[in-house]
């Protein structure tokens, strides 16, 4: 009975080692998709910037008190809640990326026909380039380029000074 | 980390057990120098200067895709710290950088030592004196009822919390503040400089920045 109770003990310490290497390898999984998403978001906030914030809204701490050795189910949400952000920072670039091209292809047909498109105005920040240049169709020659159709685009240079 | 070619007097700390195996590559390395005190010498006033003019906006931005602050910046995270809101200390530092315009120039000559080597290698430095130790430093989680630092001024630590800690206690919190009774001063006659190496980050780097505080400080020596 005793070589039984002692047979019994190492299989059911077996079982508990089996089972603390398991969730021990789900940690290292989780944390390397955590490094993983990091890394993605990094590179999709900075190619956001400046027309998103570098520390947005953040994905909150799991912890306020500072770094420690976090359990599986924290980990998941870390990794849930980056995954979460990553997305929204990706939806945000689309968005961005779209919005440019609209401005970019409205640009393009202010220049091929000016006198279909009077007074439009494309900035150079919905281009996604810096500065403060404005791109606007205007009459040449003011009142008489207007009354005679005649229309140009022209780029306004130079930040507005401040006051 | 690999002992090839390595200096002698950098100690590698002892990591608990359980804090080994979830993070393997978790490393505390430490250097003891003589204490420096006062005001920062021009010499390194210059090199903060230098440094100043490195770092700019766009440097700034990327900092967090560079390999060894992205790395801090997985170990925040891995660790239940979001770096967007407690920031990591190299990305704290340029911050500040853009904020005041310049490196340094806020505490003394340990402080800007130590930013010297965190700037230039992107791995936190930080000073403990090392005449109040008390045996070999490590990392481990703070146990229950454990306190920072002895006495009235001594902070209560959250169980688990990962703190550097010699056979006393703890005597800093990882990535945080120092342990009152443990921060130089102008009683320390030795400094224990002390760096945390983190998955991602060579040991090369850990070993530059403290050799950077530590050249620093003895360039600020009255015979250096």
């Amino acid at each position: 009975m005793v070589g039984l109770d002692v047979r019994a003990q190492d299989l059911e310490a077996g079982e508990a080692g089996e089972a603390e290497a398991r969730r021990r390898a789900a940690r290292r999984e989780l944390r390397r998709q955590i490094a993983l998403l990091e890394g993605q978001l990094s590179d999709v906030l900075v190619a956001l910037f400046p027309h998103g914030r570098l520390d947005g809204p953040g994905v909150g701490p799991i912890h306020a008190i500072g770094p420690r050795v976090l359990d599986l189910g924290e980990l998941e949400r870390v990794r849930d809640r980056l995954a979460g952000r990553v997305g929204q920072a990706r939806a945000e670039l689309t968005a961005l990326g779209e919005r440019q091209a609209r401005a970019r292809v409205q640009l393009e047909r202010m220049l091929l026909a000016p006198g279909k498109h009077r007074f439009a105005r494309v900035a150079n920040a919905d281009l996604g380039e810096g500065g403060c240049g404005v791109w606007q169709v205007r009459p040449r020659l003011g009142l008489i380029g207007m009354l005679a159709g005649w229309w140009e685009v022209k780029l306004s240079s130079g930040c507005p000074l401040s006051t | 980390m690999s002992d090839l070619g390595r200096d002698p007097r950098l100690e590698d700390g002892w990591v608990e057990r359980e804090l080994a195996l979830e993070f393997p590559e978790l490393a505390l390395v430490s250097l003891a120098v003589p204490a420096r005190h006062g005001r920062t010498p021009p010499g390194l006033r210059e090199r903060l200067r230098l440094l100043s003019s490195r770092f700019h906006g766009a440097r700034a931005i990327q900092l967090r895709r560079e390999p060894v602050p992205a790395a801090y910046r997985v170990f925040f995270r891995q660790a239940g710290v979001d770096p967007d809101r407690l920031r990591t200390p190299v990305e704290e530092a340029v911050v500040s950088r853009l904020v005041r315009g310049r490196f340094g120039g806020e505490g003394g000559i340990v402080e800007d030592a130590l930013l010297l080597g965190l700037v230039e290698t992107g791995v936190p430095v930080w000073a403990l004196d090392d005449g109040r130790g008390d045996g070999p430093l490590g990392l481990r989680p703070a146990l229950e009822g454990e306190r920072l630092g002895d006495g009235e001024p001594a902070a209560d630590l959250e169980p688990g919390r990962l703190v550097v800690a010699d056979a006393r206690g703890p005597v800093a919190v990882l990535f945080g503040a120092i342990a009152p009774g443990c921060e130089p001063g102008r009683g320390s006659e030795r400094l224990r400089l002390c760096a945390v190496q983190v998955a991602g980050v060579p040991a090369i780097h850990v070993e530059e920045a403290l050799w950077l505080c530590a050249e620093a400080l003895e360039e600020a020596s009255p015979g250096g």
